[in-house]
């Protein structure tokens, strides 16, 4: 946190940005809230901890784009999801590489708060801490300590990039990718069920879905002036929450950010239903894998997959 | 009794395939009846919503349809389009669409004869499997 801080302090302070995205501590437990540094003196506001779930590559896209488009330089806190996001914006030419400083802290994944609450039974928390290894939550007449690794998001319990990579500045030493053998598991698993299931499946989870938008909103990678659901002439999908409207906005959802879904799970986070969204954006990564040989956003030189094409690929699916 | 047919929505790209059917239907060549065609510039412009909206609004199936690898007229739409399928069709299936539901082929303006086959089999297929029940609205 301190190393932090003061990295932060010295770009201000040396005028190489004018402005630092990074979180602060949030104003419930367990939360933290997205910060605007501009000047030192702020920076001590600064923390990186398993509370910064935001993907803060947010803040360079959608209509937040105005940031980007002055001449202001701009350095953003960085885990390695939210890095990938920024190599994918940049090779989308929505940010230049030249304007950030990307600053990487080491990730050892973040908080699915609703894991916490269910080690205390859902007792209310009023403090909680983490050392980066082991989290203490406490509350009126408990306190407990669990591992983090028992309380991480889903997308982080598979994530084998967790350290930014693409950086100008670490805090601390960046880690080498893992093996993303084990990666898609879940998908898997899934894929062994029968169609029916599957959709029966499909179903029950997705019926949940108020339509309102938090998954897309908070996604990097979802930076339509219109999306096709706020589109009405011609309207393609009814905006009720009838399960064929709502399964076909969030396989549309999914293909729209094919190739460009780095699987941070911010969008899982941000869902108020709880609904399971990640299965989705994992089985089209994995197609992404290994059909192209893509991995999103793990390379500044690699085109987009779904922007580029071989004219000898794989085409297994079309009939004989 | 007359027994079910499916409905299928066939999308097919005005150089080849479009063409294929044309010649399909000036050499008197049979084929079911249960396709409705739409024609698209090239399979580059189809926008996987006109599949699933086919689905939603009642098609038992959907054929896309476009030219050869190497031969699209706009040089490179559907190997875009290919890339596009390709992640289309095993999501669709992933979610709980019947594999043989979404169908895509490649036909060129002088292949009749295989746009006949291509519509065989695709009916075939469909009918095997059954009405459309899942994505349908107000199912
Ligand atoms: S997905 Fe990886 S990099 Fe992102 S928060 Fe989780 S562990 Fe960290
Ligand atoms: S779709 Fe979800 S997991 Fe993927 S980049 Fe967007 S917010 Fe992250
Ligand atoms: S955040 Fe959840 S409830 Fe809201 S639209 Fe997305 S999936 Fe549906």
């Amino acid at each position: 946190m301190k190393e932090l801080r003061e990295t932060v302090k010295s770009l201000l302070t040396e005028g190489k940005v004018d402005l630092v995205i990074g979180w602060e501590k949030g104003t419930m437990p367990g939360a933290s809230t997205p910060v605007f540094i501009d000047t030192a003196e702020k920076a001590d506001s600064l923390i990186f901890d398993s509370t910064c779930r935001n993907n803060l590559s947010v803040y360079f896209t959608k209509d937040r784009r105005e940031l980007a488009k002055d001449d202001k330089k701009i350095g953003v806190v960085v885990k390695g999801c939210d890095s990938r996001s920024l190599v994918l914006n940049i090779t989308e030419k929505q940010i230049d590489r030249e304007k950030v400083t990307i600053i990487g802290v080491p990730c050892n994944g973040v908080l699915d708060m609703k894991k916490v609450t269910g080690k205390v039974d859902g007792k209310e928390i009023l403090e909680f801490t983490d050392d980066g290894e082991r989290v203490t939550v406490k509350g009126r007449e408990f306190e407990q300590t669990f591992p983090l690794d028992e309380v991480i998001s889903d997308s982080c319990v598979t994530c084998v990039r967790r350290d930014a990579v693409e950086h100008d500045l670490f805090i601390g030493e960046a880690r080498e990718p893992g093996s993303d053998e084990n990666a898609y598991v879940e998908v898997e698993e899934f894929e062994k069920l029968d169609s029916g299931e599957r959709w029966a499946r499909m179903e029950q989870e997705y019926s949940a879905c108020i339509r309102c938008y938090a998954c897309r909103n908070v996604c990097p990678s979802c930076y339509c002036n219109v999306c096709f659901v706020d589109q009405n002439d011609p309207q393609w999908i009814g905006k009720s929450p009838e399960i064929t409207d709502t399964m076909i906005f969030h396989i549309i959802r999914n293909l729209h950010v094919a190739g460009r879904c780095v699987e941070c799970g911010a969008c899982e986070r941000a869902c108020p239903m709880d609904i399971k969204l990640l299965l989705l954006n994992r089985k089209v990564a994995k197609e992404v894998r290994d059909r192209f040989g893509s991995v999103t956003g793990t390379g500044l030189e690699n085109k987009p997959a779904m922007a580029d094409f071989k004219e000898d690929e794989n085409q297994d699916f079309i009939m004989g | 009794m007359s027994e079910w047919e499916p409905k299928i929505l066939a999308v097919l790209c005005n150089w080849c395939s479009y063409a294929g059917a044309d010649l399909a239907g000036v050499s008197r060549m049979q084929y079911p009846p249960n396709i409705r065609v739409v024609r698209v510039p090239c399979s580059g412009r189809v926008d996987p919503l006109f599949i699933l909206k086919g689905l939603q609004s009642g098609y038992d199936g959907v054929l896309v349809s476009g030219c050869h690898p190497g031969d699209c007229h706009y040089i490179s739409g559907n190997y875009v389009a290919r890339r596009r399928f390709a992640v289309l069709k095993p999501l669709l299936e992933f979610v709980g669409i019947e594999p043989d539901r979404v169908q895509f082929s490649w036909i060129s303006a002088g292949e009749g004869e295989r746009f006949a086959e291509v519509v065989s089999k695709v009916t075939e297929d469909i009918k095997k499997i059954g009405p459309a029940k899942r994505l349908v609205k107000g199912a």
